[in-house]
């Protein structure tokens, strides 16, 4: 994978502007550039969204189909969750089988979702060891202008909360599909994932592409509406525990606006 | 505290854990670390020329890193093309230690990172991250300091260090952290399972507790390494004056 060129000078004041505080953009810190959910675009799928931040465009996807379970959880339903670079999104991306980045980005929005148990996955038992319901959830990044993180794992449970289940009964072990309307999904949680950059001795949220090519660390915090923590990955880079006490406090504050976005 | 573990361990207390280094003849630098029923390898080739050659960066050397685990190293054989976990766990290893390097000091060359999981136990991409940063100081690469590197977790309702393979995978969260000796920074920070924020406090101090034990363990393991033969010279130059 080619590397996303960022001017030198670009780089130096994304940093010194952090250090007074401040961001190339002009927004403040804990500021999030503007943030667009559009729902069910996709009819043949049985949830979708898509979600802007800034100029960042991510649509998922999800699909429910009928398949095996895990050995381990034979009566529970199986949620799996992929990403793809699309190569329209960026000069960076390239077509092909998912690189880490892509295989990084599928994997930690998967353990928020798994993790928040926003689905509730005894409810997706078929027949216990046989089949079970198997919740696909497609991410696919349409542009890419930084913090695919955040915005996948939005696009995500927004897509899962526009997911219609068609009127089923199980009789027997196996489905019987009924005439009648589609019933959403029962969520339980609401799980968002808040990104903070390090640059300059500052923390801040939501970093562009040029941000984040440039910031010194990266960490990514899912957090559920108890505010309790279901998944953290950090990027490049390292942290104090102070900085990171900081951050949890940060996804905190941020959280609610962010699930906010999702009425 | 009176809770003791399956093993028989106390919530805040690691497994045994054996180090060794220079254990590969071919490799620029080695380690094995071992972590109670975990075992790895390390090696560590470089800095040398980069093949392909349009992946090489002027600015410094390129860090490649794979973590793989043996099909025998689980209970059932694992395929041994790398897995999508296996290729996450590499970039986080990588982004793990690149923090402890000088990667300027090396244009144009590149730094590999070889670990391979002999048995899985539990917390493998710890003891790989510890292994691996022992390796790279084997290998006569500058390091800012060692990176330790340990998991904490939550199995049945308690906070605990260093899970094994049950208590892994019926963990309610896992914690894997690495620190990097000299500055104290946090160099990989994973969270897997619901936590709340006091629990998490606690957590990620378990886990760096049990990575300054573990960066004991790793620098007595270079000095007895490296300080063997010198000490062996001195007393035998010490003998030769006193005939």
């Amino acid at each position: 994978m080619s590397i996303n060129v960022i001017p030198q000078i670009t780089r130096e004041r994304i940093l010194e502007l952090a250090g007074k505080g401040r961001r190339i953009d002009g927004r403040f810190l804990y500021q999030y550039r503007p943030i667009r959910i559009e729902r069910g675009l996709i009819k043949k799928a049985d949830g979708s969204a898509q979600v802007s931040i800034g100029s960042t465009k991510v649509l998922v996807g999800v699909k429910i189909e009928t398949g095996e379970p895990f050995p381990d959880t034979p009566d529970q339903g199986v949620l799996m969750v992929n990403a793809e670079l699309v190569p329209l999104a960026s000069p960076v991306f390239e077509p092909g089988p998912p690189n880490e980045d892509a295989l990084e980005l599928a994997r930690v929005v998967d353990r928020g979702l798994r993790e928040s148990k926003c689905l509730r996955f005894e409810d997706l038992c078929i027949n216990p060891g046989r089949k079970v319901f198997v919740v696909f959830v497609d991410i696919y990044v349409l542009d890419y202008d930084g913090n695919l993180f955040d915005a996948s794992a939005l696009a995500s449970i927004a897509a899962l909360m526009d997911t219609k289940m068609k009127p089923h009964r199980i009789e027997a072990g196996e489905v019987l599909w009924l005439e009648g309307e589609p019933s959403p999904l029962n969520l339980q949680h609401y799980p968002v994932s808040i990104t903070i950059a390090k640059a300059g001795g500052a923390l801040f949220v939501d970093p562009s592409l040029e941000e984040e090519q440039s910031v010194d660390a990266l960490l990514t915090i899912t957090m559920d509406e108890q505010n309790r923590l279901c998944a953290i990955q950090k990027g490049p880079g390292s942290f104090t525990s102070e900085e990171v006490f900081k951050s949890v406090q940060i996804a905190k504050e941020v959280s609610n606006y962010l699930r906010e976005s999702l009425k | 505290m009176g809770y003791r573990r399956i093993d028989g361990r106390a919530p805040d207390e690691l497994r045994p854990i054996k180090m060794a280094l220079g254990v590969l003849d071919k490799a620029d630098g080695s380690a094995y670390v071992e972590q109670g029923g975990t075992k790895v390898l390390v090696a560590v080739y470089g800095p040398r020329e980069v093949h392909p050659r349009h992946l090489a960066s002027p600015e410094g050397s390129i860090i490649r890193c794979r973590y793989h685990m043996a099909p025998f190293s689980t209970q059932e054989r694992k395929n041994p093309a790398p897995s999508r976990r296996e290729i996450e766990l590499s970039k986080v290893i990588r982004q793990a230690l690149t923090p402890a390097m000088f990667l300027e000091l090396y244009p144009r060359t590149t730094i590999d990172i070889f670990a391979e999981v002999l048995q899985a136990d539990g917390g493998t991409r710890c003891a790989c991250v510890t292994a691996c940063s022992l390796a790279l100081a084997d290998a006569g690469i500058p390091l800012k300091g060692l990176v330790a590197s340990c998991a904490a977790g939550k199995y049945q309702d308690q906070i605990m260090l260093d899970l094994n393979d049950v208590e892994d995978k019926g963990c309610q969260a896992d914690l894997p952290v690495a620190w990097l000796s000299t500055t104290g920074e946090i160099t990989l920070l994973q969270l897997n399972g619901l936590l709340t924020e006091d629990e998490f406090r606690e957590a990620l101090s378990l886990a760096l507790k049990g990575c300054r034990q573990i960066y004991e363990i790793q620098r007595e393991t270079l000095m007895n390494y490296y300080m063997a033969p010198a000490k062996e010279l001195v007393s035998e130059v010490g003998q030769e004056g006193s005939k």
